[in-house]
Parts: structure tokens; C-alpha cells; sequence
């Protein structure tokens, strides 16, 4: 709970909601209803918080990053989600939804991915808890993310290319909605991020909040207080929202969420949607969307499958509107430095996600040197190695 | 003189027979190709219009719909391309209402874009993806300008928002009869009777049930319990697998004779 949650309906503010086909609201409703009952019912919370310590390795460490810190001249603190199973904070929501999914009776997953991390982690949870998982993944990416789809395959699970539309992330949603109108009644949608219509955003939020929870604890242990700002990528926003949700009425505590900026926002190419869009609807929500003058969805453009994504969470549009937590754009050259940086300061390859995070850090710490800033490290970035060989021209030995 | 959607449905029942209500996207294969497709529709029998509203993110339908949607919009379809259409098909004098996802009506603004259907003769409009307890703004502004609401029932919905959902609707009610997105279907669903007399028992507006009817003899099965019959992914087909557009037009023509046919059948008798 924060002062910042959505009332009833979904509405955080002016944002949120459930724009959707009436064929979808009865099963959204019971979606509603069963997250409420379970997130009361102490025995269901204590079996989450179970599997994430016993199969996921939550509590994730606070890492303070004191190689980094000196170059940044800011003490920087990381949450290294990085360390979890599967590799990012993702691991948590598909526990928390799968679950779920078997607490109402359901014996099906269909879930969409982008780079396939959702993907491979939705398919993880569908091989521990014994569900059929279904992924839908846009063409252009199963063949960016070739490896993530022998991984799901591995896992169980089949993976269904999105030939529509731009055949990416925001496509395969839609392909997912298509399947899930279709097969609503024995079927659960494990939707990715903290999007899409109420109650997704909201129950992402608390299958994905451990992070912030544990994160403030265990900054006042270390440190003896709370840091003074805290710092996440935002794409749909699962892992900010993770992160921010226990600090929002911290008042004292500043909190930035960092999209992805790709060539620049003001050449057009980007992901930043908050810095950059506009109000309107997107997959259910009303929400900050990339959209041109006749509302039509543009495509986004990043470095970071994760973060390539035309909309965000209607709780970030709302902390945004409000001022409680403050967007920007942090492009994929910087994103980039911040990984090799990282690199070779402190020994751990993030997520190319997560640079964008560290990127932004480094930025707070030259605003306010000697502050203390606590960053999301989301993921960890075995899965963007083709990436970084591209950008660093690291091809063959020398 | 210009029809109302409710006085064609009028018309219909007391025909003793269902309305046909035809949809088609605007701008497939192109703006004037489009406007020319809507004509045949009308001339050949349809009774309604739908003139779909494309969109970039369209979670209701099917590859069909997709395919000549996604083509209208890297033709560079705008929306006052859409109303520019629904003009010249309402002054056929059939009523001509356009089915949009939301965005695009909230980034036209939702009251310009009621004030700017009405002008264009617009007879109001269907929305797949807004349900009428999200859809206070559209219906403020529909109210003001004297245009239909036309809001979806599916056959998940609960008594309750059955209600809820015809007592928002003029013109007439949708009921998506298939648990899945739009396209054409061999067999006709078993969840559409029960979910037009379900409807039925709350309202007294008229029924149309979209379940991806293809042929006349679809329609007089649909007709039996339906006050209108909806047509959209098979016209589309009609126009995509026809080599060239007059081929196109005639089979769409030739399509809609045949299922005005079966709206007026009598599948018993």
C-alpha cells in the first residue's frame, strides 16, 4: 500500500483503468477478485514469499559499489536482481501470476516477451508449477533473441512467432489478447509488466514490490538510513514500480525512472514514453503512448529489447503527473558506457535494461556528489552479449 | 431520405426478416477503393453500415481484418479519411455508423470527433474495445450529438453487465457471439442464441450478432434468432483474394445478394 495506489476501478489519477472487450471483463474480473482474495490470505503470501526465496534466491543482495562510487563520486548502492533465477527481477511477477493461475483452477499460460526474458521466465514458472505455457513473440524478435527461444523451448513451452502488425513486443501482446479472448476459461494471461488493464498493473506491482521492500530494509541496515534517491529503467515498468513502491511515501527520498532514449529523443528514434508521449490508450490503459496525430501506436526503437515498448504503466503516467517520481531519457551510447563501466569497475555485466538505470545514476551523482543513490540492478546481461559485441566491435581474440 | 439504425432494423422486422449490417474498413485498398467497396455493400442489399476505423493495435480482430487494416494504414489512411468515407456512404441514405478502437477517437478528441461524425452524417459509433462503464466521455458526447452507442456483449458477460451494457446502447446492441477475434467460421456458434435471448430479456433494442458469417445460409441460421445479421471478415476475404478491384466488387456484390438472400430465409420453412 502507498498513498499513490489505484482505487477500485483501476484509476491511478487519470491514468489506468480497463479499456477492453467485453469478452475480456468477466475473466478480468475474476482476476481481480482472486489477486484480492490471495494477497489477503496470509497462507497464499507466505507460499510466495516461499518459492521466491527457495527457487528464485530472493532476498537479493544490496551491493554497495564502492569501485563505481569513487569514479561516480556518489555512493552507489545496487539491488542485484541480476543474481536472481532466470537472471532479472522477472522471476518474481511469473511466480507470483503462475501461482495465482493455479489457485483459480487454471491449467494454461499463454504470456507475450519482447527479448524473451518474460518469456523464459514465464516458462520457468509454467515447468515448476506443471502448467501448459504458450509464448507469443513477435517475428522480428525471435529472430534477434534466437537463444531465449531455444531456452523456452527447452522449458516446455511453445513459442509462437507474431507475424502482424510490426511483428514486435507491442504485437505480441495483442496476439496474446487475441489468444486469450479465445480461451479465457481455462487459461491465465501472465502479463509481463506493470501494464496493461486493471488489475495487471496493480498485481504486478505486488508480485514485483519484494524488490523495494527488501531493498529499503536492508539500505537502513547497511547505511543507517534510507538513500537519498533512488533509481530503476522504466520500459512497461515492472521493476521500477518493484523498486519505488516502498520508498513512495518516503517523502524524503527522490525517485527517477529511466526510459530508453535509443538515438536521442529528439531524433524520434526512442522508447521514452513518458518524456516524450502523450496521453492515451494502449493495451487496456490509459497512459502516456508513442502515438502519431491520429492516435495510431508508433514503433519505439532502443538498444533494450526490454525497454522497447511504445507505452508505460499507468502507475509511473501517475507518479509522473503527480511529480512523486521524475522521468528521463538516457540514450543507448550511455547506456552502453554505463555497462562497460560497470564492467570493469566492479566485475558484474548488467542487463543492457538495467545500464540504462546505471546510466542515469551516474548522471544524479554528478547533480549531487556524495548523495546516496540505490539503483535497480534489474538483470543481468549474459543475453545482451550479441549486443555488446556489435557495439564494442568485441569480435575475435586480440 | 436518410434512415436511422434503428429504423432500418424497423424496417427489417416488420419485413419478417433480419437486417444485414455490413462492415468494410475504410481506405482498403485505398480511400476511394473503399468508398466504392461501401457502395456495393449498399447496393447490393446491406441494410447497415460499419465502416471500420483502422488501427494500429487491433485486439479484436483477426488476421483478415488485419491484413486490409495494416494495408489502409501504410497507405496512409487519416481519420478524417474515415469520416471523408462515412460521408459519401451516408448519403446513400443507409445508416452508416464507424467501429473504431478508442485511441484514435481520444487523440481526435472526443467531442470534435462526435460533432464531426454527426456532420458527416454519421449515425454514431461501435466500440469494440470501450465498455460503457469506461466510456462516460463517449457517451456524454454521443448523448449531445444524437449519435448511436453501440457497445459489445459477449457471451461471458454477466446478467448484470448485460444490463448495464444495453441500457447504454442506442441503435442497436452487438452481441459477439464467439469467444475469440473476427474471421470467418465454418460452423456458427451455440453461444449465440442463448446470448441474443439473454439480451433480449434486459432490452428492447434490437440484436445483431457478429459470429463470422460467410454465407447465405449462415445468415438465415443466424436470422432465425437475430434481428441483424453482421458480415465483416468475408466481405474483406471477397476483396483480398480477388485478382483485380472489379473483380473484387462483383464478388462482394455477389456475397452480399447472397446472404440478403439468407437474412430473408426461413431456415425452417
Amino acid at each position: 500500500m502507498s498513498g499513490f495506489d489505484a482505487d477500485e476501478h483501476g484509476w491511478f489519477g487519470d491514468f489506468g483503468g480497463r479499456f477492453m472487450p467485453e469478452a475480456l471483463v468477466a475473466a478480468l474480473d475474476e482476476l481481480d477478485v482472486a489477486w484480492r482474495a490471495a494477497m489477503a490470505d496470509p497462507e497464499f503470501v507466505t507460499a510466495f514469499h516461499t518459492i521466491c526465496a527457495d527457487y528464485a534466491g530472493t532476498p537479493s543482495r544490496l551491493y554497495d559499489a564502492t569501485r563505481l562510487s569513487e569514479q561516480a563520486g556518489a555512493r552507489i548502492l545496487l539491488k542485484r536482481e541480476d543474481l536472481n533465477h532466470t537472471g532479472a527481477h522477472k522471476i518474481r511477477n511469473v511466480l507470483g501470476q503462475a501461482l495465482l493461475t493455479t489457485r483459480m483452477g487454471k491449467t494454461r499460460v499463454i504470456a507475450e516477451t519482447g527479448a524473451g526474458q518474460h518469456g523464459v521466465a514465464s516458462a520457468t514458472a509454467a515447468a515448476y508449477f506443471g502448467l501448459d505455457c504458450v509464448v507469443y513473440m513477435g517475428e522480428v524478435d525471435t529472430e534477434r533473441q534466437a537463444l531465449n527461444v531455444a531456452r523456452m523451448k527447452l522449458l516446455g513451452a511453445e513459442v509462437i512467432p507474431v507475424v502482424s502488425g510490426s511483428r514486435t513486443l507491442k504485437d505480441a501482446i495483442n496476439e496474446a489478447l487475441r489468444d486469450w479472448v479465445a480461451s479465457v476459461d481455462h487459461t491465465a494471461y501472465l502479463f509481463g509488466t506493470a501494464a496493461g488493464p486493471h488489475p495487471f498493473p496493480s498485481m504486478v506491482r505486488d508480485f514485483t514490490r519484494g524488490i523495494g521492500d527488501e531493498a529499503r530494509a536492508q539500505c537502513l541496515e547497511l547505511t543507517g538510513a534510507l538513500p537519498d534517491t533512488i533509481a530503476a529503467c522504466v520500459g512497461g515498468g515492472s521493476n521500477a514500480i518493484g523498486l519505488f513502491t516502498a520508498f513512495l511515501d518516503d517523502a524524503d527520498v527522490e525517485i527517477f525512472g529511466f526510459e530508453a532514449g535509443g538515438d536521442g529523443v529528439e531524433t524520434g528514434r526512442h522508447a521514452a514514453t513518458i518524456v516524450a508521449g502523450d496521453p492515451g490508450v494502449l493495451h487496456g490503459a490509459r497512459t502516456y503512448v508513442l502515438q502519431d496525430d491520429d492516435g495510431q501506436t508508433i514503433e519505439s526503437h532502443s538498444i533494450s529489447a526490454g525497454l522497447d515498448y511504445p507505452g508505460v504503466g499507468p502507475q509511473h503516467a501517475h507518479l509522473a503527473k503527480t511529480g512523486r517520481a521524475v522521468y528521463e531519457a538516457v540514450t543507448d551510447a550511455d547506456a552502453m558506457d554505463a555497462m562497460a563501466l560497470l564492467a570493469r569497475t566492479e566485475g558484474i555485466i548488467p542487463a543492457v535494461e538495467s545500464a540504462h538505470a546505471l546510466a542515469g545514476a551516474l548522471r544524479l551523482a554528478e547533480r549531487r556528489p556524495g548523495s546516496t543513490i540505490l539503483v535497480n540492478l534489474s538483470g543481468r546481461g549474459d543475453k545482451d552479449m550479441g549486443t555488446a559485441i556489435e557495439w564494442f566491435g568485441l569480435g575475435g581474440a586480440s | 431520405m436518410t434512415n436511422t439504425t434503428a429504423t432500418a432494423f424497423e424496417q427489417a422486422r416488420q419485413e419478417g426478416r433480419a437486417a444485414l449490417v455490413g462492415y468494410l474498413p475504410a481506405g482498403y485498398p485505398d480511400v476511394p477503393g473503399g468508398i466504392n467497396a461501401l457502395r456495393v455493400l449498399v447496393e447490393s442489399g446491406c441494410d447497415v453500415i460499419e465502416i471500420g476505423l483502422p488501427y494500429s493495435d487491433p485486439v479484436m480482430d483477426g488476421p483478415t481484418i488485419q491484413a486490409a487494416a495494416q494495408q489502409a494504414l501504410e497507405a496512409g489512411i487519416r481519420t478524417t479519411d474515415v469520416l471523408r468515407t462515412v460521408e459519401a456512404v451516408a448519403a446513400t441514405g443507409v445508416p452508416t455508423l464507424v467501429m473504431t478502437y478508442w485511441n484514435p477517437v481520444e487523440r481526435y478528441g472526443v467531442d470534435r470527433f462526435a460533432a464531426d461524425l454527426a456532420s458527416a452524417g454519421g449515425a454514431g459509433l461501435i466500440t469494440p474495445d470501450i465498455t460503457p462503464d469506461f466510456g462516460q466521455h463517449w457517451i456524454a458526447a454521443a448523448d449531445a450529438h444524437g449519435l448511436d452507442k453501440v457497445f459489445l456483449v459477449a457471451p461471458s458477460s454477466t446478467d448484470e453487465r448485460l444490463a448495464m451494457t444495453a441500457q447504454a446502447c442506442r441503435g442497436f446492441i452487438y452481441a459477439a457471439a464467439v469467444m475469440g477475434v473476427t474471421g470467418a467460421r465454418e460452423s456458427t456458434s451455440d453461444l449465440a442464441g442463448p446470448l441474443v435471448a439473454r439480451t433480449r430479456a434486459v432490452s428492447d433494442l434490437p440484436v445483431g450478432v457478429g459470429l463470422g458469417v460467410s454465407n447465405g445460409a449462415q445468415a438465415a441460421q443466424v436470422a432465425e434468432y437475430a434481428d441483424g445479421v453482421i458480415v465483416g471478415s468475408a466481405f474483406v476475404r471477397a476483396l483480398l483474394d480477388a485478382p483485380d478491384r472489379p473483380a473484387g466488387l462483383r464478388r462482394l456484390g455477389a456475397l452480399v445478394e447472397d446472404l440478403a438472400l439468407g437474412v430473408r430465409r426461413q431456415v425452417g420453412g
